[in-house]
């Protein structure tokens, strides 16, 4: 069995705006399959940090936020149903605070997230190996958190589904890999009963613009290591801008264009531990933060398909599992 | 199999979301027709805000129903009638709820959209926005709390004093509407025998328009074409015809003028100060002993209209103002400064999640409507079920707004008479659930307003008075456990409200409209 090929690489996309459209791209955003009956899980440390925005296409500081930080820690989880067919999810904590002014922290469980990762087609094309997944998403928020406190809320508080296109094309060790995503995202609720975006609504209800989300990623791909490098251009289709000096809103027109660099690496004395880490910035980006961030992190791979002596603490858990 | 069944769900559950609609709904998007209980045809007798006397300005009498000329008018109905568009109709069907109050949310919509803090010069000042060159950076205006307090006063005064006189010619002339004269012109709005000249809308149309004018200069392109589309509802739904259209707004914009003279000699445009007043109430401050407010905006920005105290109220003047200024917060070294600081350092060092949701409920900060756009949209929304009169309307929402305003004149002369720290300022330790207001602490400004509105509309509506209490003690509780206040400014600003919605309440046990 090959482990390394059935590990996750990582994309941080804190990147996007203001810190909640979350976090790393999970697992979910490469062309990696988990086998049959094994699950992969991780914890993620990740720190994000702009000091300029756009406000609608114009790129500014203020001073009255200074720079905004986000520090995040995320469980993952990677279950192999078939070879071919993955299930995953994501669970993140996270807290915002700002360097300057007088507005206060926030902090808290921001959204949980599922996909289901299907890999219809493997096959050999010319010298290399090209697949194609299918990828079902959604995610619901899993706390009662605050949302109409932006740049600081930990999140948007919408519910969402995504349907996710994935080709990719292995040559020996490298590997060039493609994808589109398109996120549905539900209404979500203030906790104020009106507000204006270009016009003045009265409800607490918001209707939030789906996302579409574009990412190319290449690199060299082998059994104990992997190194790449992605570019990613997430589009809001519709909202509105940040009007000048407003504050920015849970359904403005947030773009970000993100570049990254993702490495994963496994401990070859530890069979089935990995650590991954990786950086990213945004490059260009509309009512979003201009932000970098950092992340590392671990995963370990629990074999569910046979009885088995071993090991860590994790042991327990995937006994009680079983 | 399992394969198969989870895409089955995941396709189910996709579906189900893009189709489920997404488009969101005002809480007044489908309110029925105003279909009023009393169409109070004495209305024109009420006691009037700045107008002498209701028939200050004359309307002609009108044509003889049987005339040619206004023949052809309810033609004219008769043929706009038979081809109406889907517009056509929503746009009867979105002014039948009441011309008062769509016009109150068209304001409170130019509130939300002007409610910005100018962005500041390279240099580190602020630019003030300018009724003179109201297209440049900043826009104006700034529609910030005092502002705009101000300009629903003055609109909804404006338009109560017009429909008060609309109200006497009509029953002076007593012209029934189009639907009563002619059996082919149909009702589309609920019949009623209230007399169509001059027509409401369009005085209402009329007034607003003129107002905006002055108020919100840059949106007069748009306001026009809402006024004409309120006189178009108004012709189309069978309640006007074209001469009840042309007096009511001749009439609306000529009382308009009669407002817009005051607020030209009201002080508000003398608000912002100068520097020399900024650096005096700062040393006048330190003079007497105590810690001065200081901006907490990075760079400092001059605090928000600081001789706003001294613009002139409607309900009372200018000696009556420094009547109701209340006696000093605790001094700024003293034991009980110290543990009013402690305790809001308390709500705010660990907030709970109810706390952090009424301090954004209430906010009422940059972008939205403010305070008295709050109050305006509880009242409007608890009017609609009670069938009032279009001038019953605009009587009850004048008297909600020159509280607020007034309440806000009060209270902006106390911010600057005592310009006290903010509890932040005195403790950096205290970080706010929203965003901290640019001006002195006491008192509340949101527990003023509060103050007042409740204290009117408890009286206006009496069945929600108790309701309206304790909204005014969730939204000045909320500036607590936000960060923003001290207890006393609060407490004290309910109280100084109350006492400026009492004189609300004495004009309208006075008024002729009960």
């Amino acid at each position: 069995m090959n482990i390394l090929k059935s590990f996750k690489q990582l994309l941080i996309v804190t990147s996007m705006l203001f810190s909640f459209i979350s976090s790393f791209a999970q697992t979910d955003q490469d062309a990696i399959m988990m086998n049959k009956n094994l699950f992969c899980t991780g914890l993620i440390y990740s720190n994000s940090s702009w000091n300029k925005y756009w406000e609608g296409t114009n790129l500014r500081d203020n001073l009255n936020i200074g720079t905004i930080s986000t520090n995040q820690i995320s469980v993952m989880g990677n279950y192999g149903i078939k070879d071919n067919l993955n299930i995953l999810f994501n669970a993140p904590f996270i807290s915002n605070k700002a360097s300057m002014g007088v507005l206060h922290s926030a902090s808290g469980i921001q959204d949980f997230s599922a996909w289901v990762k299907w890999m219809p087609i493997e096959k050999s094309l010319k010298k290399g190996t090209f697949s194609l997944y299918l990828l079902g998403g959604a995610s619901i928020p899993m706390t009662d958190y605050i949302v109409d406190y932006l740049p600081l809320s930990i999140g948007l508080k919408s519910s969402t589904v995504s349907g996710r296109l994935l080709l990719d094309y292995q040559l020996g060790r490298f590997f060039v890999t493609g994808s589109e995503t398109y996120t549905i995202r539900g209404n979500t609720k203030l906790e104020r009963n009106s507000y204006y975006t270009t016009s003045l609504f009265l409800t607490n209800e918001v209707s939030m613009p789906n996302v579409n989300t574009i990412s190319l990623r290449t690199g060299y791909r082998s059994s104990a290591l992997i190194a790449e490098a992605i570019i990613t251009d997430m589009k809001t289709l519709g909202g509105f801008d940040i009007t000048k000096n407003n504050m920015p809103f849970p359904s403005n027109r947030m773009n970000a264009t993100t570049i990254a660099a993702n490495i994963k690496y496994e401990i070859q004395k530890v069979s089935g531990l990995a650590l991954v880490g990786g950086a990213s910035h945004v490059i260009a980006g509309r009512n979003v933060g201009q932000s970098t961030g950092f992340y590392g992190g671990f995963f370990y791979i629990l074999d569910f398909s046979k009885k088995k002596e071993k090991k860590t603490t994790s042991d327990n858990s995937s006994t009680q599992n079983k | 199999m399992k394969q198969n069944t989870i895409k089955i769900y995941l396709a189910i559950a996709i579906l189900t979301l893009a189709y489920c609609s997404k488009k969101v709904t005002s809480r007044t998007d489908n309110i029925p027709a105003l279909n009023p209980a009393s169409i109070d045809i004495t209305a024109g007798t009420w006691k009037t805000i700045l107008l002498k006397r209701p028939d200050t300005f004359a309307v002609a009498s009108p044509l003889l129903v049987t005339n040619v000329n206004y023949v052809a008018e309810l033609n004219e109905i008769k043929g706009l009638q038979k081809n109406l568009s889907k517009e056509q109709d929503e746009n009867i069907k979105y002014w039948a709820a009441g011309g008062v109050l769509r016009w109150n949310e068209i304001m409170r919509e130019l509130v939300a959209k002007y409610n910005l803090p100018p962005y500041q010069n390279p240099d580190g000042t602020y630019p003030i926005p300018s009724s003179a060159n109201p297209f440049a950076y900043p826009l104006f205006p700034f529609a910030n709390p005092p502002y705009a307090a101000r300009a629903y006063a003055y609109i909804t005064a404006a338009q109560y004093d017009a429909l008060v006189a609309c109200w006497y010619y009509k029953k002076l002339y007593n012209r029934p509407a189009p639907y009563i004269t002619d059996v082919n012109i149909v009702a589309k709005l609920p019949s009623t025998t209230l007399p169509s000249y001059p027509s409401e809308a369009a005085v209402l149309a009329g007034v607003t328009a003129e107002m905006m004018k002055l108020l919100f200069p840059t949106e007069i392109g748009a306001i026009q074409l809402k006024a004409q589309a309120h006189e178009d509802a108004a012709i189309m739904s069978g309640s006007a015809t074209r001469s009840d259209i042309a007096a009511g707004e001749s009439l609306g914009r000529q009382i308009a003028q009669a407002f817009i003279a005051r607020a030209r000699t009201d002080n508000a445009g003398k608000a912002v100060g100068t520097p020399a007043d900024w650096a005096n109430f700062e040393t006048s401050t330190a003079a007497k002993g105590e810690i001065p407010w200081i901006s907490q905006d990075n760079p400092k920005r001059p605090g928000m209209l600081p001789l706003f105290g001294k613009v002139i109220p409607f309900l009372f003047d200018t000696a009556t103002t420094r009547a109701l200024v209340p006696p000093p917060p605790p001094l700024t070294s003293s034991d009980q400064m110290k543990k009013e600081t402690e305790e809001v350092y308390s709500y705010t060092n660990n907030p709970t999640l109810e706390n952090k949701q009424l301090v954004l409920f209430w906010g009422d900060g940059v972008g939205t409507y403010t305070p008295p756009g709050h109050w305006n949209a509880i009242a409007a929304e608890d009017f609609i079920s009670k069938n009032l009169s279009e001038v019953k309307w605009a009587r009850n929402l004048a008297l909600l707004n020159m509280s607020l305003m007034d309440a806000g004149i009060v209270c902006w002369n106390t911010k600057y008479t005592y310009y006290n720290p903010r509890p932040s300022q005195l403790n950096p330790a205290i970080k706010t659930l929203t965003g901290l207001p640019n001006f002195p602490s006491f008192i509340s400004g949101h527990s003023t307003f509060s103050g007042a509105a409740s204290t009117i509309l408890g009286y206006l509506n009496p069945e929600r008075a108790a309701a309206y209490t304790q909204m005014a003690a969730d939204a000045s509780k909320s500036r607590l456990v936000g960060g923003l206040h001290y207890r006393s400014d609060c407490e004290i600003g309910i109280k100084v409200g109350n006492s400026v919605g009492q004189f609300a309440v004495d004009r309208a046990k006075l008024d002729g409209a009960n």
